[in-house]
């Protein structure tokens, strides 16, 4: 009795032993991981100040920088190219010019950047405007400090034959769409065609990959041109066994049905906006963040390759396309990168306003308030961009042809 | 009472017929997803059975085979396997701290009277809060913790999340335990004026075994399920959740590839089961193999 009573402790110590080897080896995993991570932006850090000397003379946050200062970028999904701007700063040290040492948070399933943002949880986050004015509607006091993508990314693609070339051939189809406040255009667009969204035509919730397109279970889905539309062009079509084309479908681009919603900016947080050094901090953040973006725009398979680095499991070309694709939304930018259209912006804020869903919701009830866009940072960024000697408008910008590969690999 | 001892040879005999068993499970579900897969060929069912919802087996194992990107040197096979290993580290951090957690509210509750009345319903709670909800929260206040010079990692998030779950059963567990044995054998220790100490070593951590192994199988089980789905849930890096939320991204043209991962994750799973299973062999073999009660 008295020695099994004792091997029994000696079998519970020891699976507190295996759960602390355990825990250890958890521990120094993730320290040496992201020891590796910080390293090429550490080293960055360290060379350009040497390197471009001059450079860092003529921009405007010149002074002598000691400890950068932490700042948390959340972002709405895992690294892609669809952020690879701010993945470039960092990269290329643009970050670490202006004295920020930046950590990127990757999204996931249930992260809201608008409410980590709110919370404390990020000083930064990248949102959709619909979404984030929400938000903000719900009590999430933030602001848009610069509005990155000028145009929507929202495609509805359907195959050839269903002869879907607008909004209002939509009527009686199987029109796919993702829910969770992604499912707006389509709503809007539907209602603009002068049809009924519960009546005349069938509305069915899709998955996030475009299997349900493909086997023909709806007739248009709904895709962004930088990544479900790719994945569609890496599948083979099994008529000819050869990838898909993209003369295989028709698209219809909510931009050209007139009820496109601004998309990817960047956000901080109202309240911290009082404070002079918080202020300094966004220009800061901001500025090198629109760098990082006009980097790619000229330097697309530099900037893939910085996103592949990053640990992405997509593919290279799947990679390049999603970059070109991005820079066909942000450029040209007629007012400046980052500044948005008071035009685009009322367009956004009227459809959030006035399209309703299934259940008769709108994004928000009432006109947002005058806190929850400020042109401010992005106009400043500009000026001191385009001192830089840096084209701030992209009014020259050709994307470039990229091909895609099975799987995107 | 069945004699305890037995050959080696019966041993090895009832270890490879349970393989065989084993295999032959694995080989009905095989044919029976490739039946199903015919028969959408043949008449209509309700769900899609082309290649792209369900592909061959073969493909999977093709797939697996694969290299995870263009020119990288590691196959799918091995990106998952190393992601399972990675989840399966944190899920046992989770595990071990979720056990350690469990154990010691058991312990006190039984102690005090009062503590049960107070702290059962709490733990009860803890529960009913949903996962998707949790899990965006714990990682937020998470980012913003910083003891000293240690910065709180995103995956100490997940491991808490798989504690927290893991935690539960087995309090829950532990307590009945602790109360399990006998008006007798209490009295007893107290004719031998034994300290509460003593009785809980020597008394109700013997009689406790026998509710706690089931618990802990529970709570191992829950710390897989909790660690996959925080990691799906909040993306973290490194693991298989992250894995099966990347690859399912590439349904669309690599369909194999996902099913790949989700077979690491069931693996994962197993794993777990087996670890839990040769514990509760050492723990309880000196108990006699019917229930005790």
């Amino acid at each position: 009795m008295r020695h099994t009573a004792r091997s029994r402790w000696a079998a519970l110590t020891g699976i507190a032993v295996v759960g602390a080897l355990a825990l250890s080896a958890c521990g120094s995993s993730s320290s040496t991981t992201e020891s590796s991570a910080e390293a090429p932006a550490a080293s960055a850090a360290a060379e350009s100040p040497a390197a471009e000397s001059s450079a860092a003379a003529e921009s405007p946050a010149a002074e002598e920088c000691t400890t950068p200062t932490p700042v948390n970028l959340q972002l709405q999904w895992v690294a892609q190219a669809q952020f690879a701007g701010y993945y470039a700063a960092k990269e290329l040290g643009y970050y670490a010019e202006q004295c920020l040492d930046v950590t990127i948070l990757e999204g996931g399933v249930d992260i809201v950047p608008q409410t980590v943002l709110a919370q404390g949880g990020a000083d930064f986050a990248i949102s959709w405007v619909p979404k984030a004015l929400a938000s903000r509607e719900q009590g999430a006091n933030i602001t848009n400090v610069a509005q990155v993508f000028q145009r929507s990314g929202t495609l509805q693609v359907s195959f050839k034959d269903r002869n879907i070339t607008t909004a209002a051939d939509f009527k009686g189809k199987k029109i796919g769409n993702w829910g969770f406040g992604n499912e707006y255009e389509v709503f809007a667009a539907i209602t603009k065609a002068g049809l009924d969204p519960a009546a005349d035509v069938e509305l069915v919730q899709q998955q996030f990959d475009m299997a349900a397109l493909l086997n023909g279970e709806i007739d248009a889905a709904e895709a962004m041109t930088y990544n479900e539309y790719a994945q569609v062009l890496e599948a083979i079509n099994p008529a000819t066994g050869a990838l898909y084309t993209p003369e295989d479908f028709n698209v219809v681009d909510y931009n050209v049905e007139g009820v496109a919603m601004y998309q990817d900016a960047i956000w901080a947080s109202t309240e911290r906006l009082a404070d002079p050094a918080y202020q300094d901090l966004t220009q800061k953040f901001v500025t090198a963040s629109l760098q990082g973006w006009i980097h790619c725009r000229d330097n697309a398979q530099e900037c893939a390759d910085i996103v592949l680095a990053a640990g992405t499991k997509l593919g290279a070309s799947h990679q390049l396309w999603q970059m070109n694709e991005v820079n066909k939304l942000i450029w040209p930018s007629p007012l400046g990168v980052g500044v948005s259209d008071p035009a685009m912006w009322e367009q956004t804020v009227t459809v959030a306003l006035n399209t309703k869903n299934l259940e008769g919701a709108t994004i928000i009830t009432v006109d947002p308030s005058a806190e929850a866009d400020t042109t401010q940072f992005s106009v400043a960024a500009n000026e001191a961009l385009a001192g830089m000697g840096l084209n701030t408008t992209g009014d020259a910008f050709a994307p470039i042809s990229v091909t895609l590969t099975e799987g995107g690999n | 009472m069945r004699p305890r001892q037995s050959t080696v040879g019966r041993r090895i005999k009832r270890g490879a017929v349970g393989a065989l068993w084993a295999l032959a499970g694995v080989l009905l579900t095989v044919l029976m997803w490739e039946l199903v897969k015919w028969l959408g060929g043949v008449v209509s069912l309700p769900f899609n059975t082309n290649d792209q919802a369900m592909p061959h087996v073969w493909t999977m194992l093709q797939g697996a085979s694969k290299p995870e990107v263009r020119g990288s040197s590691t196959t799918v096979l091995q990106a998952v396997i190393q992601a399972a290993g990675y989840s399966l580290m944190i899920a046992l951090g989770g595990f071990a701290i979720g056990v350690f957690v469990g154990l010691v509210l058991a312990i006190v509750m039984q102690r005090f009277a009062f503590m049960e009345r107070g702290l059962l319903p709490f733990v009860i709670a803890s529960q009913t809060v949903p996962l998707i909800a949790l899990a965006p929260l714990i990682t937020g206040i998470g980012n913003r913790i910083s003891i000293g010079p240690v910065q709180w990692n995103t995956t100490y998030s997940v491991m808490f999340i798989a504690a927290y779950l893991a935690f539960f059963p087995l309090s829950v567990g532990a307590l009945r335990g602790l109360h399990a044995p006998t008006p007798t054998s209490l009295e007893l220790m107290r004719s031998y004026a034994a300290t509460p100490r003593a009785t809980l070593i020597k008394l109700r951590f013997p009689a406790s075994i026998p509710y706690l192994v089931p618990a802990m199988k529970v709570s191992a089980a829950a710390a897989v399920v909790g660690t996959v789905v925080a990691e799906i849930s909040t993306g973290v890096r490194g693991g298989i959740g992250r894995l099966i939320l990347e690859y399912s991204r590439e349904a669309t043209s690599q369909p194999a590839k996902v099913y790949v991962a989700v077979f690491g994750a069931i693996l994962l799973g197993l794993v777990a089961a087996g670890l839990v299973t040769l514990m509760d062999l050492y723990l309880t073999r000196n108990l006699p193999k019917e229930s005790p009660a």
